[in-house]
């Protein structure tokens, strides 16, 4: 059953296209004890791939190796085609909700507008295409009320909807989000994910979304990666998120129920239950 | 001495019209240094480095001890020790716990050493002195050169990398995953702040450089948080304490020094005061659409004026 996981299963654009991420016989290890190897996987452009499992199963480290912040202890990865590298123009990030200092010089916009240019040298020159796009990227993320508002002061939601405009601006070909939901309320969930979702269908970008919380993206998922224990799955949601897959993966019993197209899955081991890992 | 005496130490004005000429290259070196302190203060602030420029100032003040007593170009002596100092911290520190406490070690060594140097000098007190806590009246037309050229190749770099380590200062990751050599940039910042620290320590001193590199972009951070008006905030207030400190110095006998802390210390007050009215108004501000965890009202609870509960 693992065996035909493991490979691609669901392929949303169409044969002939080439992955937008493709791992071959990866695996990360830190000292004697490992994450996950043997991982053959490719995420094809317009794919919504989500990341799951329990704390320090290695889901943050997964995009750190994307991001090229961690090297694959074996196998090889690459990015749109290139071995990857420390750090990328066609790649977007959400990272980790992380609040700003209250003193930070920036208000909203700036911060934005960092995402469009920010790693360019010399002074911004062409002031007023620029406002225009950062105006464009803060009316996407509803965030035009507080356009002005300094960054060190706005609550973990905006700041996080800040974040998602600020990686949709450079039109990423691959966008990589970590945990992106955390410390939104529902409402601001649906707007983000239904964004990021958007960015996926509409410009063909491949999005791997890192969460301990498959529900609010249970729509737009195409394929999920479940980490577990040094183990792993790969299939679409109705094929990992089973009563069966999970209960071998967490070798034990872990019992998957399906409600108003929710998941809930009961019975997870003490020490791995629903909270997300800070580092 | 009597009250009278005391002000007149502090405040004379007898022979302005004489003795202003005298300072004109001061004047123009410490206008110089306020505009470069005003600049790369801002970086500073957003970067939290300011226990940094303090331990880089020893080690320029070691530099410039040691300068003064092998009979060596001071302000060189001064360049080489806080750029040494800049990059060592730039290296090795990457993390502020672990960067405060290997300033926390060299800077008591460089202090030391600056000491001894001086000691073993047998020139004049004076200029021991005023390498400590600043003096105006020492800068002649070559020392002028060498400062306003550093000066503006410091301004040529900073403009160059302006928007990458403003991101890079914002946010680190981001800016690594974005391919911003955030790295590097650490490092050549360091290198730009050493020797905007060794030109400061020639009018105020080693052990008031803060006063120059921080204090006005601290004052600027309570006030504003647009870049641009932060920027020209930080550098008026630095401008206006060096070069109104220079014009309060000229006439009395006290180091430079006071004049410059005191007026930028002032301006700082007066912009805490408004930044706690900015502060309220702000926290008060509607919080419809606001996330609910605890830590991420931040900046509200730090206040402690936020009336949603954290949930």
């Amino acid at each position: 059953m693992t065996s035909t996981m493991h490979r691609k299963v669901h392929v949303p654009d169409g044969d002939g296209t080439r992955p937008a991420i493709s791992l071959r016989g990866a695996g990360l290890s830190f000292g004697t004890r490992s994450l996950w190897e043997g991982l053959d996987l490719d995420i094809m452009p317009g794919e919504f791939f989500a990341v799951l499992g329990p704390n320090g199963s290695g889901k943050t480290s997964f995009l750190k190796v994307l991001l090229g912040l961690q090297r694959l202890t074996s196998g090889t990865a690459t990015v749109d085609g290139r071995p990857i590298a420390r750090g990328s123009r066609t790649l977007g990030y959400i990272p980790q909700q992380k609040s700003f200092p209250a003193e930070t010089p920036l208000r909203a916009r700036d911060l934005v507008g960092l995402g469009v240019d920010g790693h360019r040298w010399g002074l911004r020159l062409r002031t007023r295409s620029h406002a225009v796009r950062v105006d464009r990227l803060l009316h996407d993320v509803g965030a035009e009320s507080y356009a002005d508002a300094p960054v060190g002061l706005l609550s973990g939601g905006e700041q996080q909807r800040l974040r998602a405009a600020q990686a949709l601006a450079s039109d990423p070909s691959v966008l990589l989000c970590d945990e992106p939901l955390l410390s939104l309320d529902l409402h601001h969930q649906q707007a983000v994910s239904s964004l990021i979702n958007r960015q996926c269908r509409e410009k063909n970008s491949a999005v791997v979304f890192v969460t301990h919380e498959i529900n609010p993206v249970i729509d737009y998922v195409d394929r999920v990666l479940y980490l577990a224990d040094g183990e792993f799955r790969v299939g679409t949601p109705a094929e990992v998120m089973t009563s069966d897959v999970l209960s071998d993966l967490y070798r034990s019993p872990v019992e998957v129920l399906h409600s108003n197209g929710r998941i809930i899955v009961v019975g997870l081991p003490d020490a791995t239950t629903h909270h997300h890992e800070s580092a | 001495m009597e009250l009278q005496d005391v002000l007149g130490a502090i405040f004379t004005f007898d022979n302005y019209a004489q003795l202003l000429p005298l300072v004109r290259n001061s004047l123009i070196a410490g206008a110089v240094l306020g505009l470069l302190g005003g600049l790369i203060g801002t970086f500073v602030m957003m970067r939290d480095l300011a226990f940094a420029v303090h331990g880089i100032a020893e080690l320029s003040f070691a530099g410039a001890a040691f300068a003064l007593l092998v009979g060596a170009n001071v302000v060189a002596g001064s360049l080489v020790g806080s750029v040494l100092a800049a990059l060592v911290l730039g290296l090795m520190g990457i993390r502020a716990r672990d960067r405060n406490s290997i300033i926390g070690v060299v800077m008591p060594f460089g202090l030391g050493l600056g000491i001894l140097f001086l000691a073993l000098y047998e020139g004049r007190a004076a200029n021991k002195f005023g390498l400590l806590t600043g003096q105006i009246v020492s800068v002649d037309a070559v020392q002028l050169n060498l400062l306003v050229g550093c000066a503006v190749v410091v301004m040529i770099a900073l403009a160059v990398i302006w928007r990458p380590l403003t991101f890079a200062s914002a946010d680190a990751d981001l800016a690594e995953a974005r391919g911003v050599p955030v790295r590097g940039l650490s490092i050549v910042f360091m290198v730009l702040l050493g020797i905007s620290v060794a030109l400061s320590i020639q009018v105020v001193g080693a052990l008031l450089v803060l006063a120059l590199l921080i204090t006005p972009a601290a004052a600027a951070l309570k006030v504003t948080a647009s870049p641009a008006l932060v920027v020209l905030l930080s550098v008026g207030f630095a401008c206006t304490s060096v070069v109104g400190g220079i014009l309060l110095a000229l006439g009395g006998r006290i180091p430079i020094s006071p004049y410059v802390t005191t007026i930028s210390f002032a301006i700082y007050l007066v912009c805490r005061l408004i930044g706690s009215r900015r502060t309220r108004r702000r926290s008060r501000r509607d919080s419809a659409g606001r996330g609910g965890l605890g830590q991420t009202g931040h900046g509200h609870v730090r206040r402690g004026r936020d009336v949603s509960a954290p949930a």
